[in-house]
């Protein structure tokens, strides 16, 4: 073994930290810097000559409005997918490469930090804040709500995901990441086996986003049961807000299993407990099992709020209400519930009896029914109906058939015998990338071109949605249909370089479909900035879809306050019925409205978040305790700010509103 | 349209005034918090056996001082249901005074817990041990460090109520910590009974 | 273009000449054949609803457009429908019923702990596979022989394995002959697999396990039961042997191990290598186990927590250099945090002793 880490040294003041640390001898991480740095500076020269400074303070990063926090969501998982996705490139070349005794481009020490990052990075910081984002932005309008229940904590909630995302890139330029996979089993990942910060960085990146996801959680269950206008009943919502519901619902029950597991595997590491080393007692197998038992129900965290944008999408492009309303509300909630008693198909080769596996694998299985009813209902509310096939439209077709054919090889993968079989194999990364592409991404551009008219007042550009779906489409097939080839070979995941050269043109082939997702990312960027650039040409009003649900009886964009008027709502979509009835906005007697006010806490609190979160990696501790109590004492402070709301006046809403209400 | 004939919006009469959302919000988180100690109380079940060629619980817990650091809780309990009461009266200074010996009880209940840890880590018997002291040291801790959130929330009120009185947003802080109280008590219960009791049996 | 056509026939070739690779689905041996069968038979299973599902998702869309001729059929009050929503929830539960009944026949049929004495196959073969920070040991108890980064196992009878690992979990995979299982610290566990067939199968490691994993691989060569004596003779007439001293050596990490024999092997060595006493002077577990059925060691067990460490020694870097840390008093943190708190703030407190030896 030619390398070494740099060797452990401890000062008062830097910690661990020393200059050996910071990786100048690796050309593609400085080379990655360079790029960020000069494109950083850009950023700010810009903003500094267009003095845009004061807003973006103003407006959004102290706004507690829950349309800007989920813009920003969104924004960030952007962010972070070129990053994630960067990472998926270069696992893609090295496998490319790395056949027949090359060992590619990447060492295994590299290698194995990028697969941990694109894992950790497209599951809590790409996929996370994009459901987040679009749960935040619709579903309080969709209950004729004004804001979130909690708008501060909402806030606070979006900067510690932030907190943890950069937590997670500064790792790329001082120290290294984690080398254990996205779900860090220890004794791999215990204070023996991975010395060094990276495995820190991870422990803390994740904590300190998951307290966030955790408050965004309670904060959405509080808005549906509180904040509904009066007269909705549950069983009127919108199905967006019922899966946003079961989203948080979730959220509540699995993550805190997360964060008790993460603060054990972190006293492991910190302060030589022994809950998951081999010695002492200890058990990794309480890991696993702990880790999974949030683990399952988190894919279903990620998926179910998709269901729930299909579900809208599909019934606005049939004109039609959504078929089996109610089938559709239980369904989503056995999924809930099984989702829970599924977690140890994760690892049916561990040794288990065949009664536990049998009761496992068939729970499992038994979740493809109400996922299978799901789908049937989607074709059903196509069937007989006005299908335009817009782009939203697009996506939720290509998501009916991607996301049919990962449900099939999903249910295979919960078929124990087989499993033994395909466990850690690429089938295995074939299957749930099929999954969360088919599902989660497909849901997100989706939702992206369906709400951003809403969202910003002008449509997108047609012709580069399709583009970016017919890349991304075909790409993703391409990628991945090769991995199930290799997958049934017996290829296993996570390998850096392999022997036999005849896997290797389907890892080209597999390097090819991500070239062609790069060029759907690419067209989606593209889109952004055609759209933006033409915005003139393309303005809408508060309605362009033609659609049912409460969200579009604003104006495009929303004002703040998003309704002038208070709602009364009897039946399920309200909009619809708004426009059965011929319902027109009133445009006298506003009344001052009643609004949160924005506060700089929630972004202060993040941010000594992160330094605590550094100072901890490096063993800084004199900056850990002097940050954490800084912590303390501002949260504490700002529970003596009595004064956290304020009225728009009258004359305000008046003007906003003559500029042209929605219906 | 099935539903259309019953389904209707209009604009409310009045302006709508949601009832808070805090009571539930905080109930909910009060959910979640117990799922992380549901985690821990598993952790402790499934390694708390393991000694590791150390001591075990009969070595290392007294009855009688447990007993002891149990009825300080349970009692600081009881005067926060007084505090409580007296605030829905409306008297401050009641209130304050209640408060205040909850509080007391809550700090005399952690410097036993402190002084516990201390003394088991100054025989050896620190969480680096075994794995029964590790998932003991992260579930009594836990708790502890719950508790001593707690007495720190509950001095920031005691400066709120004193400067601001029973207002309304103050009753509902009041409302909030109570829950939180009574909570930790519960699991303290728990923690009584399963750490301490069976295993000395 | 020209060069373009001949890299896509470059790859339709490599493709189809590697066909023959499909170990899952053409595997050679029992416990491969039946796990086969059944990805096949829940695949056909499954196709009875999948097909129907992509056909509408496809025909409907196109069927139903907004801007057919006829727009007759477009009838926005069909969204409930009693007939519908009894075929959509009862074809699935009818499908998942069969594939149920399957899971659980084969499940317990494939169960990897059953040995395979019902194929009346002949005399099974002991083997202890050791995963170690890179490479395989593989013990065969009966022989009093043992390889490394090489299976040797006779074709038409049952291999035994009994699976443990020196660090961390791994999987011992061998996709030609089926299924996997892990192998942990500490613990045994137990896969049962054959070959029908003489033949040379990849195996490896399936578990990311460090630095070098994409190493952990090793060939399976299954053979005649002349020449897996003659292979076992081989071995045993020359070579080293193992005992603790010269276990404990070769479970130091490296990276692409070479294949390399035993001549003898010490008894009961497997044993303490799975309750983590090969090293002088460290409790077994199955005595610490014991201990704790009878209320731990006690107070005067306090001091021997050295007996009982074992990760600590095996410290490694990120690039899997061995990290030479003093045994130190475990205590020595928490000790120094009550009594003296400042003391981990100064430079010279060794807060975990880690120093680079590489």
């Amino acid at each position: 073994m030619a390398n070494a880490q740099p060797a452990e040294t401890f000062s008062p003041i830097f910690g661990r930290l020393t200059f050996e640390w910071i990786p100048i001898h690796e050309p593609i991480l400085v080379a990655t810097f360079a790029g960020v740095a000069l494109g950083g500076l850009a950023v700010l020269a810009l903003m500094t000559y267009f003095k845009l400074w004061g807003p973006l303070w103003r407006d959004w990063i102290v706004s507690v409005d829950h349309k800007k926090i989920g813009i920003m969501y969104m924004v960030l998982g952007f962010v972070m997918m070129i990053r994630g996705f960067a990472d998926a490139l270069m696992m893609r070349a090295q496998q490319a490469m790395a056949a027949g005794g090359s060992e590619g481009w990447l060492p295994p020490h590299h290698y194995d930090q990028v697969f941990t990052a694109h894992g950790v990075i497209m599951i809590f910081f790409v996929a996370m804040p994009f459901v987040t984002g679009i749960m935040n932005y619709v579903m309080p309008m969709q209950i004729g709500a004004r804001d979130v229940a909690f708008p501060f904590l909402n806030n606070f909630s979006f900067w510690m995901t932030v907190s943890g995302a950069l937590l997670v890139n500064i790792s790329l330029f001082i120290g290294e990441f984690a080398r254990v996979g996205w779900l860090a089993f220890p004794p791999l990942s215990g204070s023996s086996y991975s010395t060094g910060p990276g495995m820190d960085y991870y422990l803390w990146a994740l904590q300190i986003a998951g307290v966030g996801t955790t408050l965004s959680g309670i904060n959405l269950i509080a808005t549906v049961l509180k904040m509904r206008a009066p007269g909705m009943k549950l069983m009127d919502m919108p199905i967006f807000t019922w899966t946003a519901l079961i989203t948080n619902v979730l959220i509540v029950a699995a993550f805190p299993v997360l964060t008790a597991t993460l603060a054990l595997l972190t006293l492991d590491r910190y302060a030589d407990f022994h809950f998951f080393t081999n010695d002492f007692g200890g058990n990794a197998m309480m890991y696993i099992n702990l880790i999974w038992i949030w683990g399952h129900p988190e894919v279903y965290i990620l998926i179910i709020p998709c269901f729930g944008v299909f579900s809208e999408i599909v019934s606005t492009f049939s004109r039609k209400p959504i078929f089996g309303y109610k089938t559709m509300v239980w369904a989503t909630a056995c999924i809930m519930v099984l989702s829970f008693v599924v977690w140890l198909h994760h690892f049916f080769t561990m040794g288990s009896g065949a009664s536990v596996n049998t009761f496992f694998g068939i729970t499992t299985m038994i979740i493809a029914v109400p996922t299978g009813v799901k789908i049937f209902n989607w074709l059903f509310t196509m069937y007989k109906g006005s299908v335009r096939l817009e782009v939203p439209m697009l996506w939720t077709i290509g998501f009916l058939v991607t996301f049919t054919i990962g449900g099939m090889t999903g249910v295979l993968l919960a078929v124990p015998p087989v499993d033994f079989q395909l466990h850690n194999t690429l089938f295995l990364i074939a299957h749930f990338h099929n999954v969360i592409i088919g599902g989660v991404v497909f849901a997100v551009y989706a939702a992206v071109s369906y709400w951003w008219p809403k969202a910003f007042g002008f449509q997108m550009s047609d012709k580069w949605g399709k583009r970016s779906f017919w890349f991304w489409f075909i790409g993703f097939y391409v990628a991945f249909m090769p991995l199930y080839a290799l997958g049934l070979m017996g290829v296993t995941r996570r390998m850096n370089s392999y022997v036999d050269a005849g896997w290797q043109p389907y890892f080209i082939i597999a390097a090819c479909g991500a070239v062609l997702i790069l060029l759907g990312i690419a067209c989606t960027f593209m889109n952004f900035y055609v759209s933006i650039r033409d915005r003139k040409k393309n303005l809408v009003g508060g309605d362009p879809w033609d659609a049912r649900t409460l969200e579009w009886a604003t104006q495009s964009p929303p004002a703040p306050y998003n309704f002038p008027f208070d709602l009364e709502v009897k039946g399920r979509e309200a909009f619809w019925t708004m426009k059965q009835q011929g319902f027109k906005w009133p445009t006298e007697n506003y009344k001052p409205i009643h609004m949160p006010k924005g506060t700089a806490t929630g972004v202060v609190l993040s941010a000594i978040a992160m330094i605590f979160g550094f100072a901890m990696v490096w063993y800084i501790w004199w900056l850990a305790i002097l940050s954490f109590a800084a912590m303390v004492g501002i949260g504490i402070a700002h529970t003596f700010n009595y004064k956290r709301d304020y009225y728009i006046p009258v004359d305000e809403v008046a003007a906003t509103e003559a500029k042209g209400a929605a219906v | 349209m099935s539903h259309s004939q019953t389904a209707s919006v209009r604009v409310a009469d009045h302006e709508v005034h949601h009832a808070s959302p805090t009571p539930i919000g905080f109930w909910i988180y009060l959910m979640s918090d117990c799922i992380i100690f549901g985690a821990l109380f598993a952790t402790y079940a499934v390694l708390g056996g393991g000694f590791a060629g150390g001591p075990g619980p009969k070595d290392l817990f007294e009855p009688g001082f447990v007993a002891i650091e149990t009825a300080l809780l349970l009692f600081s309990s009881i005067t926060f249901g007084l505090a409580m009461l007296q605030a829905d009266k409306g008297k401050r200074d009641g209130t304050m005074m209640w408060l205040v010996i909850t509080g007391l009880l809550g700090a005399g209940f952690i410097a036993m817990e402190l002084y516990e840890f201390r003394h088991l880590i100054h025989i050896g018997a620190g969480p680096d041990r075994s794995a029964f002291l590790s998932s003991f040291f992260a579930l009594v801790g836990t708790h502890g460090l719950h508790v001593t959130g707690g007495i720190i929330w509950l001095v920031t009120l005691l400066t709120q109520i004193k400067a601001h009185g029973l207002t309304t947003a103050n009753m509902r802080r009041l409302g909030t910590l109570s829950m939180f109280w009574h909570f930790l008590d519960l699991i303290w219960i728990g923690v009584f009974s399963f750490v301490y009791l069976v295993r000395l049996i | 273009m020209l060069r373009l056509r001949t890299l896509l026939l470059a790859l339709a070739g490599a493709i189809a000449l590697s066909g023959c690779q499909y170990h899952v689905l053409s595997p050679q041996g029992w416990v491969g054949d039946q796990q086969r069968n059944l990805l096949i038979i829940s695949t056909l299973l499954m196709l009875i609803v999948i097909i129907p599902v992509l056909v509408m998702s496809v025909y409907f869309p196109l069927k139903y457009r907004a801007d057919r001729e006829d727009t007759s059929d477009y009838d926005p009050t069909f969204e409930h429908s009693n007939k519908i929503e009894v075929a959509i929830w009862g074809v699935p539960i009818l499908i998942i019923v069969a594939l149920g009944w399957f899971t659980y026949v084969y499940t317990h049929r494939l169960d990897p702990y059953r040995p395979l004495d019902h194929l009346e196959a002949g005399d099974p073969i002991e083997v202890q596979a050791v995963s170690l920070d890179w490479k395989w040991l593989f013990i065969y108890p009966e022989f009093g022989v043992a390889s490394v980064n090489e299976l040797a196992i006779p074709a038409g009878r049952p291999v035994n394995f009994s699976l443990t690992s020196s660090t961390v979990m791994n999987t011992l995979s061998i996709p030609a002959l089926g299924g996997m299982v892990y192998s942990m610290t500490g613990m045994e566990t137990k896969l049962h697999l054959i070959a029908d067939e003489t033949g040379t199968f990849p195996g490896r490691s399936a578990h990311y396990s460090g630095p070098g994993f994409s190493h952990m691989t090793f060939d399976t060569l299954s053979m005649t039961d002349e020449d897996f004596n003659a292979w076992v003779a081989e071995i045993k007439a020359d070579g080293p042997t193992l005992d603790r001293a010269s276990y404990l050596e070769l479970e130091k990490p490296t990276i692409d191990e070479p294949v390399h024999s035993y001549a003898s092997v010490e008894e009961g060595l497997f044993r303490r290598i799975v309750e983590m006493c090969v090293e002088d002077g460290k409790v077994c577990m199955g005595h610490m186990m014991m201990q704790d059925e009878m209320g731990g060691g006690g107070l005067e067990g306090i001091p021997h927590a050295e007996a009982y460490s074992y990760d600590r020694a095996r410290t490694i870097d990120g690039f899997g250099n061995l990290i030479d840390l003093p045994e130190v008093e475990v205590k020595a943190f928490h000790e120094a945090f009550w009594n003296d708190p400042d003391a981990i703030c100064r430079p010279d407190f060794v807060f975990a002793e880690k120093k680079s030896n590489g």
